[in-house]
């Protein structure tokens, strides 16, 4: 079918049908690529001894996978500090404030769930945090680490973009990435009025950031017990 | 616009032209179909970008210059906005409205030349700025959204459904960016930030009183928050809980509503849904 005929037809066809669609090809990749994972992990297991690097922390993987592997890693810690942040709310909480971190929370689980099932036997471990920075009776303390990781949520999700081969994937990504910017133009209002989107966040055209994984997971892992190995992940 | 006469100056330049565009015609003849004043927005862009296969034979170029023009139709549409409300006068009260829109104001601004750069750079040629008739009236400036520059409850719903459907817009169309590298990235950068603009207007009119319901800075279902079906197309279509077969609700035990679930993706729209939407506002 020539490429403008597809395009036209996909342009006209009922967002049923393009929900349809994408589930089935999504559905039809993620198991070829849990078959292409296994097959990876068995290989290096047998070439660990000359791969001292695939030792060093848990593996996320390539491809396609590696970068779901990615997220899922980010959205395990942003779902467990939100958790936490719930659990022990930090004194002087107001009920709007309550309510709005409780359903970020629920956003970052559903998040972290969703790669969790996607991912099927590919997904990594569940990984360790460690927290021991933050102080979660404080309000200061939990909103400024809130805003940390929702900017670096954003700039992760925007670096990743163009290492996604599946269109599926891309849009899954881009339905999260929304919702992490929405997250830290709340955390940031809350921290102080009219910084949703400052100079500190953008750039001079107006434009979010965009950071490379092994430039996320150097800032995240000062959160993690757990190490993680990007060194099979896709790069530019 | 007239295509016919477009095709035919086009035929007078290069003869070969519709031939060599001939798998195209069917494309070309459901856009003529496609019924009148929606062909008429929607033909500049599907257009500019059926000429340029037809001539380049580079898909993934046309396909990138296609997404950035339409990306910038909507930023044309934003800016001009947030700039006409700034010169309204008695519209934006000072301190956290004033500021915050001269924020947003100046994001959409440089989205606009942003993308006029690197469409223009990498040997595109920029999209002119549409008349906009922000009544959404179709040029007659009597649209259901006619005070919307005297009226800052008004003005603030039309400013949040703006965002919110540049959201969806930008998120239809990714999946024509794959391995568009540097041009992705960039589509991903003014996203978000499209993102943290509706975050903050939802919060903002939450704060004065002026959402319907439970307004949040995220979407809940598929509810505007705002009291007006005109903008539900917008919204509808943000409900679903399900996520590439994956349920959402209660997932692996976990205490996930159908609100939380809607909440936790944003969902795309169309190119068709979003130039429908977008439609009463370009003359």
């Amino acid at each position: 079918m020539p490429k403008s005929q597809f395009t036209q037809e996909r342009l006209v066809a009922s967002r049923e049908e393009i929900a349809q669609l994408s589930r089935r090809r999504f559905l039809g990749y993620a198991s070829a690529a849990t078959g292409l994972i296994a097959v990876a992990s068995s290989c290096k297991k047998e070439a660990t001894s000359s791969n001292p690097s695939s030792l060093d922390g848990v593996d996320l993987g390539s491809g396609d996978p590696g970068i779901l592997n990615y997220a899922y890693a980010l959205e395990q810690l942003e779902a467990a500090f939100y958790t936490q942040v719930i659990m022990t709310q930090y004194s002087g909480i107001s009920a709007t404030e309550t309510a709005l971190l409780t359903d970020i929370r629920d956003h970052e689980i559903s998040h972290r769930e969703f790669f969790k099932n996607a991912l099927k036997d590919a997904a990594i471990q569940d990984l360790e945090v460690d927290f021991s920075t933050i102080d979660f009776s404080s309000r200061d303390s939990v909103l400024a680490t809130a805003k940390a990781f929702e900017d670096l949520g954003v700039t992760a999700y925007n670096g990743a973009g163009r290492l996604i081969v599946s269109a599926d994937y891309l849009v899954i990504a881009g339905k999260i990435v929304s919702v992490e910017a929405r997250h830290a133009a709340l955390i940031r209002e809350l921290i102080m009025k009219g910084t949703f989107a400052d100079d500190t966040a953008l750039d001079a055209d107006g434009l979010d950031g965009a950071r490379k994984p092994s430039e996320v997971l150097a800032i995240a892992g000062t959160y993690l017990k757990t190490k993680i190995n990007a060194d099979n992940l896709p790069t530019y | 616009m007239n295509l016919n006469n477009i095709i035919n100056e086009i035929e007078k330049v290069d003869g070969d032209a519709i031939d060599r565009m001939d798998s195209r015609r069917s494309a070309l003849k459901n856009f003529v179909n496609f019924g009148g004043k929606l062909a008429l927005t929607a033909v500049p862009l599907a257009f500019g970008s059926m000429f340029k296969k037809a001539y380049a034979g580079t898909k993934n170029v046309a396909d990138v210059f296609d997404v950035l023009n339409y990306a910038l139709t909507l930023e044309y549409l934003e800016a001009e906005f947030y700039a006409t409300s700034l010169t309204s006068p008695g519209l934006l009260p000072a301190g956290e409205v004033l500021n915050g829109i001269q924020t947003i104001s100046k994001h959409e601004t440089a989205h606009v030349n942003f993308l006029k750069t690197a469409i223009t750079a990498a040997g595109g040629t920029p999209v002119e700025k549409p008349t906009f008739d922000f009544s959404g009236g179709n040029g007659s400036g009597n649209g259901p959204f006619k005070d919307a520059f005297k009226d800052l409850g008004l003005f603030l719903a039309v400013a949040q459904t703006f965002e919110d459907t540049g959201v969806r817009a930008y998120k239809g169309r990714a999946a024509e960016l794959v391995g568009g590298g540097d041009y992705l990235t960039a589509a991903l950068k003014i996203h978000s930030v499209e993102a943290r603009h509706a975050s903050f207007i939802r919060f903002l009119r939450k704060n004065l009183g002026s959402g319907v319901g439970n307004l949040k800075p995220w979407i809940t279902g598929k509810q505007s928050g705002i009291n007006s079906s005109a903008v539900q197309a917008s919204y509808d279509g943000e409900e679903v809980t399900n996520q590439a077969g994956v349920e959402i609700v209660n997932i692996n035990g976990f205490p996930i509503s159908a609100d939380a679930a809607s909440e936790a993706f944003d969902e795309p729209l169309s190119a068709a849904d979003v130039l429908m939407i977008v439609d009463g506002f370009i003359v």
